[in-house]
C-alpha cells in the first residue's frame, strides 16, 4: 500500500494524489440498529473510488457520513489533513464536498440552468441589500457564475434544454442535470450516489463517459455508490465493498474480485 | 385551605370542560386528516353550518328565504311548522351527508395527490363559501338553539348552576360548573369511545384505517376510496353537529361558533394530527392551561383576554421543542 | 402577429436575465409605467383612488411580501394581518415620536419622524418581528408552520389591544395618523388629495415590486426556491436552511410592514387593530397570491386587482343594479371568493399568472400554432 502522503501514477497513466478524506472507525446507529459498524477508509485525491455492497449493506448511509446529513456515534471524519469537527450538511457542502442522490433531488419548480445555478450558491456572496439593487455587484456576480454554468451545461450536452422546467425531463436527462448541479459547485469530492440505477445500457455508456470526463478533465476526487460490478470494475481505481454496515474488502478492482469474503457476499455462502 | 385554591381548582374545572369540546372539534380534524391527508380548516365552519341547519329544520325557516324574496320579490320566511329536536337532528345528519358528498364529488376528487398544503387551501375557500351558503340560506342574525325530548326536558342553556354536594361539603367552598358542559363532556365522552370502537371494529372502519395507511395499497385490496372519504366527511360532519349543538346551546348560533375551529387548530398541534388521543389529551391540557393562565397570569398581571392567543404560543414553544407533537414517533428523514 | 421574439436576439447574459427579454413586453412595461405616473395622477378623483387604486396598491405590497414567504420560499403565513399591523402601529408610533419610559418616567422621546420614513420604519420594524417569529420555522413545517403563525396573528393584535403605550394611551382605543405632509403635499389625515397619497402609495409599490424582482432572480430567489421545492438537498447542497428561512421572513415581512403602515396611515385614517388586522385580512391576502399565481412578482399584482375589484363589481351589480339588500350581497361574496379559491386550486393551481403565461405562449405561435 502506498502512503498516504504521496503521489503515485496508474498504469494508465493518471497521477493520484495524497488522502484528501479519511474515516476513521465510523460506526453509526439507527436506535438499536447498527447501520455501519468501525469502519475505515480513505479517498485520494483525483481519484475514483467505489463503495460496492448488496441491497442494505450501509452504503448510502456512508455517503450521508460523508456529506454530513448523518453524524456517525462513534468515529472520525478527516478531511485535507484536519479533523472535521461536527458540521451541519451545509457547512460541509461549502467546503468543497457535492453530491448527487438516489432518488433524485432536483429542484422540480426550477428550470434546468436554475437548477444548475443553485450549484453556483456556495460561490456567490453578495449581500441582500446588493441584490435588490442587481445593477452593480450583484449582477456582476450573476453573470460571472452564469458563466460557468453554463461551461458545465455545455460540458454535459444539455444545452437544449437549459430554459425546460426540471419536472417535465425524462429520468436520465434528470440525472444529468442533477451531476450538472453538482459539479457546478467545483467540488474537490463528487460523491456520486447511484449514478446509473434505473438507466439502460446506452444511458449507462453515457454516464460512465461523463464520470470518467469529470475526472479527467476537472481532476474532480470521485467517490460512487453502484450496483452494476462491471461498472464499477471498468471506471473506479480502488473499491471499498460493505455487507451488513461492515468493511469486508478494500482494494483495486483486480484485489477485490479475487476476495474470498467479497465473492461470499455477492454469491452467497452455504451455512452449515 | 384558602379561597384562592379553591378557586384555582374551580377554573381547573372549568379548562377541562372547556378542553372537552376543544378535543371534540378537534376529533373531527383528526379524522379527516387520518383518512385523508387533508387538514380540513372548515371544520369550525361546518359545526356552525351543522347548527343553523338544525336551528333553521326546527323553526321551519325557508332556505335561502332571503335571496328568493329579494330576486322574486315575494316575502316568504316560514313553512309555519316546528319539528321535533330529534326529527331535526336526523335530518341535519342527512343534510351534512349529503354535504359531505358534494364536498368529495366537486373538490376533493379533483384534487387527488395534490400537496397537503394546497389541499389545506383548498379547505380554506372551503370554509369562506360554506358560511357565505349558511349565511344565504338561513340568514346570519343569532339565534337562541334549544333541543328538547319533550316539553320541558331540555338541553340546558348557557348558565351556571351552583353545584352543591359532596364537593362543596368536603372543601368547604362552592363551585360554577356550567350544566351544560357535564351534559358536553359526558356527551363528547361517548363520541369518542363509539368513534374508536367504529375505527377498530368494524369492516368499514378497517378499510378507513388502511385508506389512512396507504391509498395505493387500500385501493388494491378492493377499498373504495371515495366511499372510505365520503364516510369520513360524514362523520367530521355528525362530530361538527354534535360540537355545534353543544357551542350552540351555549351562546347562542352566530358566525363566532365557526371560530371554534382555531381553537381546535392549538390542540392539534400539541396532539400530533394524527392522533385520537392525542387530540383528547391536548384537547384537556390547552382547555385548563388557557384557562390557569389566564386566572393566574393573564387577568391579574396582563389586562387579560389572554385565551385568544395562549393556546397557540404553548403548541409554538411545545413544537419547537418536539416538531412531532406529544404522540408523534421521531421522524428519521432520509434522501 | 404583434407578439415576436423572431428577430429579437439576446447576445449576452445580462441580456438574457433581465425582467422582459422580449421586446414587447419591456415597451408594453414602459407604456404603463407611464400611465401609471403621468396619467393617473391628473385624472384621478376621490372614488377611484379610495375605492380601487389605494387598495390595490397597498394590498399589491402585502401580496409581493407574503408572495415571497409562500410561493417563493414555500413556508405559509397566516399571520399577514398581524404583521400588517405591526407595521400601522410603528409608522404611528414614529410618525409621533416614540416614547421611551423608565419606571414611570420619560426617559427620551425621538423626535416625529417624517411620514415616508415613519413608514419605512414601519417595515424595519415589522421585519424584525418577522424574523422572531419566523425562528421556529427551523423546527416547524408545513401547515404545523401555518397553524403556528396564526400564534403571531393572535397574540400581535392582543397586544396592539391591550398595551395602551402603542395607541399613545388615547380614550378610544384606536390610533389615528395625523396630519403629515411629503414633499409639500397632504399625505395623511383628513383632508388629504387623491392624487398625492395614490403618488405616495405608488412609489412604494413600484419600488417593492423591483426589489422583489431582483431578489427573486438572484442567489435569494433560488435559494429560497430551493428550500421550498425540496429542503433536505437545498442543505446538502449548501444552502443554509435557517438563514434562508429568516430572510424569507425578514424580506416578506419588510413589505408587509411597509403595506400595513400605508394602510393605515394613508388609505384608512385611523384603525382599531382587531377590526383592521383580524384573521381575515390573513386570509384576504393569502387568497390574493393564490389567485394570482404563487412564485410570481406579476400574479401578486393581479391577485390584488382580482379581489380589490371583485367586492365593488359585485355591489355595482348586486345592490345598484338588482336592488338587493347589501348583507345577501356581502354573504354571495364569501360564496364567490371562497368558490374561486377552490376552482383556481382545481384547474389552475398557479393562477392568474399562469393564465397569463399560456395565453402569451398562444400568442406567440399564433396564427399558426402547429
Amino acid at each position: 500500500m502506498k502512503d498516504v502522503t504521496e503521489s503515485y501514477v496508474t498504469a494508465d497513466g493518471r497521477t493520484i494524489g495524497p488522502v484528501v478524506m479519511e474515516m476513521k472507525n465510523i460506526t453509526l446507529r439507527f436506535g438499536g440498529v447498527e447501520a455501519i459498524k468501525d469502519i475505515s477508509f480513505d479517498i485520494r485525491e483525483g481519484e475514483i473510488r467505489a463503495i460496492i455492497g448488496p441491497n442494505g449493506a450501509g452504503k448510502s448511509s456512508m455517503l450521508n457520513v460523508i456529506s454530513g446529513f448523518y453524524v456517525p456515534q462513534e468515529g472520525e471524519v478527516w478531511y485535507k489533513g484536519a479533523r472535521r469537527p461536527s458540521m451541519k450538511p451545509f457547512e460541509v457542502a461549502q467546503q468543497g464536498i457535492a453530491r448527487t442522490f438516489q432518488n433524485i433531488a432536483l429542484f422540480e419548480g426550477m428550470s434546468v440552468l436554475d437548477n444548475v445555478m443553485t450549484g453556483r450558491l456556495t460561490h456567490m456572496k453578495t449581500g441582500l441589500f446588493a441584490q435588490s439593487l442587481w445593477k452593480g455587484k450583484a449582477e456582476e456576480e450573476e453573470i460571472a457564475n452564469r458563466e460557468v454554468a453554463e461551461k458545465i451545461i455545455d460540458f454535459l450536452e444539455i444545452q437544449a434544454i437549459r430554459k425546460t422546467p426540471v419536472a417535465r425531463l425524462p429520468y436520465g436527462l434528470k440525472k444529468r442535470v442533477e451531476l450538472a448541479r453538482a459539479l457546478a459547485a467545483e467540488p474537490s469530492i463528487l460523491l456520486l450516489d447511484e449514478p446509473m440505477a434505473g438507466m439502460n445500457v446506452e444511458e449507462k455508456e453515457d454516464m460512465s463517459r461523463f464520470i470518467l470526463d469529470v475526472n479527467d478533465e476537472f481532476g474532480t476526487t470521485i467517490a460512487l455508490i453502484e450496483h452494476d460490478m462491471g461498472v464499477v470494475m471498468d471506471l473506479s481505481d480502488r473499491v471499498v465493498v460493505m455487507d451488513y454496515g461492515k468493511k469486508i474488502g478494500d482494494g483495486t478492482p483486480h484485489d477485490v474480485r479475487n476476495n474470498q469474503d467479497v465473492i461470499d457476499a455477492y454469491l452467497g455462502v452455504a451455512h452449515d | 385551605m384558602n379561597e384562592q385554591l379553591a378557586f384555582t381548582i374551580e377554573v381547573f374545572a372549568n379548562g377541562l370542560m372547556a378542553g372537552v369540546l376543544y378535543a371534540l372539534v378537534a376529533l373531527g380534524f383528526v379524522l379527516i386528516y387520518k383518512a385523508s391527508g387533508i387538514f380540513n380548516y372548515a371544520q369550525g365552519v361546518m359545526a356552525l353550518f351543522a347548527a343553523m341547519t338544525l336551528v333553521g329544520i326546527q323553526n321551519g325557516q325557508v332556505p335561502f328565504a332571503h335571496l328568493i324574496n329579494a330576486i322574486f320579490g315575494t316575502d316568504v320566511h316560514h313553512f309555519g311548522w316546528h319539528v321535533h329536536s330529534f326529527l331535526a337532528i336526523a335530518l341535519t345528519v342527512v343534510v351534512m351527508i349529503a354535504l359531505a358528498w358534494m364536498v368529495q364529488k366537486f373538490v376533493f376528487k379533483h384534487l387527488v395527490g395534490q400537496e397537503p398544503i394546497i389541499l389545506f387551501m383548498a379547505t380554506i375557500g372551503l370554509a369562506y363559501f360554506l358560511e357565505g351558503v349558511a349565511d344565504l340560506m338561513w340568514g346570519s342574525e343569532l339565534k337562541a338553539l334549544n333541543v328538547c325530548a319533550t316539553e320541558t326536558a331540555c338541553l340546558p342553556q348557557g348558565m351556571n348552576v351552583w353545584l352543591e354536594g359532596t364537593t362543596y361539603e368536603a372543601l368547604g367552598y362552592g363551585f360554577f360548573i356550567d350544566n351544560l358542559d357535564i351534559v358536553a363532556s359526558i356527551v363528547a365522552a361517548i363520541l369518542v369511545v363509539g368513534l374508536v370502537m367504529f375505527a377498530q371494529y368494524t369492516k368499514q372502519g378497517r378499510a378507513m384505517r388502511a385508506v389512512a395507511d396507504d391509498h395505493q395499497a387500500a385501493l388494491s385490496v378492493g377499498v373504495s376510496l371515495n366511499f372510505i372519504w365520503v364516510l369520513v366527511w360524514s362523520l367530521a360532519g355528525f362530530v361538527a353537529l354534535v360540537a355545534g349543538i353543544m357551542w350552540g346551546a351555549k351562546s347562542g348560533v352566530q358566525f363566532s361558533l365557526s371560530l371554534i375551529a382555531l381553537k381546535a387548530l392549538p390542540v392539534l398541534m400539541l396532539g400530533g394530527f394524527t392522533s385520537i388521543p392525542g387530540a383528547i389529551v391536548g384537547g384537556l391540557i390547552i382547555g385548563v392551561g388557557e384557562k390557569l393562565f389566564e386566572f393566574l397570569i393573564g387577568a391579574p398581571y396582563l389586562g387579560g383576554a389572554t385565551e385568544n392567543w395562549f393556546a397557540y404560543m404553548l403548541a409554538l414553544l411545545f413544537l419547537v421543542f418536539r416538531p412531532q407533537g406529544l404522540f408523534g414517533e421521531k421522524i428519521i428523514e432520509r434522501v | 402577429m404583434f407578439y415576436r421574439e423572431a428577430g429579437d436576439f439576446r447576445t449576452t447574459y445580462a441580456e438574457d436575465q433581465q425582467t422582459f427579454p422580449i421586446k414587447f413586453d419591456r415597451y408594453r412595461y414602459y407604456v404603463v409605467l407611464f400611465i401609471a405616473i403621468f396619467v393617473i395622477p391628473f385624472i384621478i378623483n376621490d372614488y377611484w383612488a379610495n375605492s380601487l387604486l389605494l387598495p390595490f396598491l397597498i394590498y399589491a405590497i402585502a401580496a409581493l411580501g407574503l408572495n415571497i414567504l409562500v410561493g417563493y420560499c414555500g413556508q405559509v403565513s397566516l399571520g399577514t394581518g398581524g404583521f400588517m399591523a405591526v407595521g400601522a402601529y410603528s409608522c404611528y408610533k414614529f410618525m409621533t415620536g416614540v416614547d421611551i419610559w423608565w419606571g414611570g418616567e420619560l426617559l427620551f422621546r425621538l423626535p416625529e419622524f417624517n411620514i415616508f420614513f415613519s413608514v419605512i420604519m414601519g417595515g424595519v420594524m415589522t421585519a424584525a418581528v418577522g424574523v422572531l417569529f419566523g425562528l421556529p420555522s427551523l423546527r416547524i413545517k408545513g401547515f404545523y408552520l401555518a397553524v403556528a403563525t396564526l400564534a403571531a396573528q393572535f397574540f400581535l393584535v392582543w397586544l396592539f389591544n391591550r398595551v395602551a403605550w402603542f395607541y399613545n394611551y388615547s380614550a378610544s382605543g384606536q390610533i389615528s395618523a395625523p396630519e403629515r405632509e411629503f414633499m409639500g403635499a397632504l399625505i395623511t389625515g383628513p383632508s388629504t388629495t387623491p392624487w398625492a397619497t395614490y403618488l405616495f402609495c405608488l412609489f412604494f409599490t413600484i419600488v417593492s415590486a423591483v426589489i422583489a424582482r431582483n431578489m427573486t432572480r438572484g442567489a435569494s430567489g433560488r435559494k429560497w426556491m430551493a428550500i421550498r421545492d425540496m429542503d433536505i438537498a437545498a442543505e446538502i447542497i449548501g444552502v443554509n436552511p435557517l438563514k434562508a428561512k429568516l430572510t424569507a421572513f425578514m424580506v416578506s415581512s419588510f413589505f408587509i410592514g411597509i403595506s400595513g403602515a400605508l394602510f393605515f396611515a394613508v388609505y384608512l385614517g385611523a384603525v382599531e387593530v382587531g377590526e383592521a388586522f383580524g384573521i381575515t385580512k390573513s386570509f384576504l391576502v393569502l387568497f390574493m397570491i393564490i389567485i394570482g399565481g404563487l412564485g410570481s412578482i406579476f400574479g401578486s399584482f393581479a391577485g390584488a386587482a382580482f379581489l380589490v375589484l371583485l367586492p365593488v363589481a359585485l355591489k355595482v351589480v348586486g345592490v345598484d343594479w338588482f336592488g338587493w339588500p347589501t348583507d345577501i350581497v356581502a354573504h354571495l361574496q364569501l360564496v364567490v371568493v371562497g368558490g374561486l379559491i377552490v376552482i383556481f386550486l382545481i384547474a389552475e393551481p398557479h393562477g392568474i399568472a399562469q393564465l397569463w403565461r399560456v395565453a402569451k405562449e398562444k400568442l406567440r405561435l399564433w396564427p399558426f400554432p402547429h
